[in-house]
């Protein structure tokens, strides 16, 4: 008989002083973000309180945004307006478009070889710099809309909320392909064979097992993608036309709030500043309602199956 | 024999250019529980998922030899593997339910394959016949995933046999459970086998001793130029011969627990 067996081993006091360094760095380093996101928050709203002691609450429902001197009225709802449409148009198309080719590449319709290259492909779509394809859309997606709009005798300035969000939508395509199509690959293969098994088609297996098996991964996918297309500025400032008022034609230019505090920083003085800033925190609100929603569904998708 | 439902005929089976079983023959009694027996990776679970079309999901599969469901040729071009496995149903060794409620669990197949009678009932009928009707019949609309393992197992089952196939594949279905599990699967197995015709998979000796009328032992020999190790059917008879006087040597070994 051994005299100590291993479990009654004695750890010591360096390898336990070791386990909890570890551990006190690692929540060192959770902390830290919480008081970055924190900092970042209440900057902002410091920064704000100017505007946000001048308009309260009402600046969430004035139409205009007017930084004349002497004169100066400042609303964000054509903003608001204007990042939850274009936001959701893009969701309404990307989603469809992403969830399918999600599905085309985790079954095999066509051999691994080829389904490899697109997944690249589709990955290589999110690294495409965001002015890259503000460029794309200004010099081809625009011109294809005018003349494809022109066949039907519409005629179309080309900065739009249209553009914008077609453009918006291609963006997050990838990110909604990626994480769908990692959520599907990840299921059981006993899943998918059970209903093979009891002679469910191809489509009834995905339609009615698989999807449904892996909704959680794809809303979480699909809700990132909203967060990234509230956000996404760039683009969006190039194709939106950048104009402060609600028009309900999507033909016509319009503006989202990241995309008005790009173009108006430069130049704001005084309650102007404040005023965006008061923006800037509308849209932290926004995302972060997006984020909690998303949350919920998750949970309530899941508490489901 | 009586009638034979399922039949290969020297088929060779192969996942690209490995051949995994070569020249297997074999007739599958009506109403009649068959144990496919033998070592890991002889296979078994290959001849097994070739019956219902199964294999048809794997890319690299080939299949050489003649395969007939009631003398009909299962892999004729004009033959819906859909269709196929309609007849032919699979109950897998991991428990494997749908992340559906217990009741959409079983409904499944009969909705896809367009069931217009009382659903209610024939959830009803397929959990009672799966033993399983008692242990869920309060909480038919939770999570097929909330039951015990064992408890699952019957779930499948009962899934199975609620689109009413004519044939049931089981590949080692007890594997993952307990032996009371187990126990009243074999039960279920033998009440079964009255309307069905069952084919069973079991690393188990005993449980092939315990519930089937014939038995098939296959082994595997390396060939060279095969890419590894074929599996091959080495006899098949009654399971009582098969246990008590084998003609083959291998067989005997394999039985009485020599190697495998
Ligand atoms: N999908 C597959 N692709 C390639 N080879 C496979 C596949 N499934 C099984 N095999 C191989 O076929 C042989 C037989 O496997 P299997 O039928 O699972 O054996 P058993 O069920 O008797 O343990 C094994 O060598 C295994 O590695
Ligand atoms: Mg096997």
């Amino acid at each position: 008989m051994p005299s100590s067996p291993p479990s009654k081993r004695q750890r010591t006091p360096f390898e336990k002083g070791l386990d909890r360094l570890f551990e006190g760095t690692t929540m060192g380093f959770a902390l830290f973000i919480l008081l970055l996101l924190l900092a970042i928050g209440l900057l902002i709203l410091v920064q704000a309180w100017p505007a946000v002691q001048r308009f309260g609450l009402s600046f969430l429902w004035t139409s205009s945004w007017n930084p004349v001197e002497g004169r100066e009225v400042f609303g964000v709802l054509p903003m608001v307006y204007g990042t939850l449409v274009s936001s959701a148009i893009a969701l309404l198309l990307a989603v469809p478009l992403g969830l399918g080719t999600a599905l085309f590449l985790s079954e095999n319709f066509i051999p691994l070889k080829i389904r490899t290259v697109l997944v690249f492909m589709v990955e290589l779509l999110a690294a495409i710099p965001s002015v890259v394809y503000g460029l794309w859309g200004i010099f081809v997606l625009i011109p294809a809309l005018k003349w494809f709009l022109g066949l039907f005798g519409v005629s179309f300035a080309g900065p739009s909320m249209l553009a914008a969000s077609l453009v918006l939508a291609i963006m997050i395509l990838p990110i909604i392909t990626a994480i769908s199509r990692d959520s599907l690959a990840a299921l059981p293969p006993e899943l998918r064979q059970g209903s093979y098994g009891l002679g469910a088609t191809r489509w009834g297996t995905i339609f009615r097992v698989l999807i449904p098996a892996a909704i959680s991964g794809i809303v979480g996918g699909v809700m990132l993608a909203l967060g990234r297309a509230m956000g996404e500025t760039m683009a969006v400032t190039m194709l939106i036309g950048n104009s402060n008022t609600i028009n309900p034609s999507l033909l016509a230019p319009s503006n989202t709030i990241s995309s008005l505090l790009a173009n108006q920083f430069a130049e704001a003085k005084g309650i102007q500043v404040a005023s965006l800033m008061y923006a800037a925190f509308v849209l932290v609100i926004l995302t972060l309602i997006v984020n909690i929603l998303a949350d919920w569904i998750v949970r309530k998708l899941q508490a489901k199956y | 024999m009586t009638d034979v439902v399922l039949r290969a005929k020297e088929c060779d089976i192969y996942y690209g250019s490995y051949k995994a079983v070569r020249d297997v023959s074999i007739d599958i009694p009506k109403n009649k529980i068959t144990a496919f027996i033998g070592p890991s990776g002889c296979g078994k679970s290959t001849v097994l998922r070739c019956f219902n079309r199964l294999n048809d999901l794997i890319e690299s599969f080939r299949l050489k030899g003649k395969m007939t469901y009631h003398g009909q040729d299962l892999y004729a071009p004009d033959v819906d593997p859909v269709e196929v496995r309609r007849r032919i149903g699979m109950v897998f060794q991991k428990p494997n339910p749908f992340p559906k409620t217990i009741y959409d669990n079983i409904a499944y197949g009969p909705r896809i394959s367009g069931f217009k009678g009382d659903m209610d009932e024939l959830v009803e009928t397929s959990l009672r016949r799966a033993v399983l009707w008692d242990e869920v019949k309060d909480k038919l609309q939770e999570s097929g995933f909330s039951l015990s393992g064992g408890q699952q197992q019957r779930l499948c089952i009962a899934r199975t046999i609620a689109v009413q196939p004519e044939v049931v594949l089981m590949d080692e279905p007890c594997a993952a459970l307990d032996p009371i599990s187990t126990l009243k699967i074999e039960d279920l197995m033998k009440e079964l086998v009255q309307n069905y015709t069952i084919i069973i998979v079991t690393h188990n000796m005993q449980q092939a001793t315990r519930v089937a009328d014939y038995t098939a032992f296959y082994n595997a020999q390396v060939v060279e130029g095969a890419g590894g190790k074929v599996g091959y059917l080495a006899e098949f008879d009654s399971t009582e011969k098969i246990f008590s006087d084998p003609e083959q040597e291998s067989t005997r070994d394999y039985v009485t627990g020599r190697f495998g």
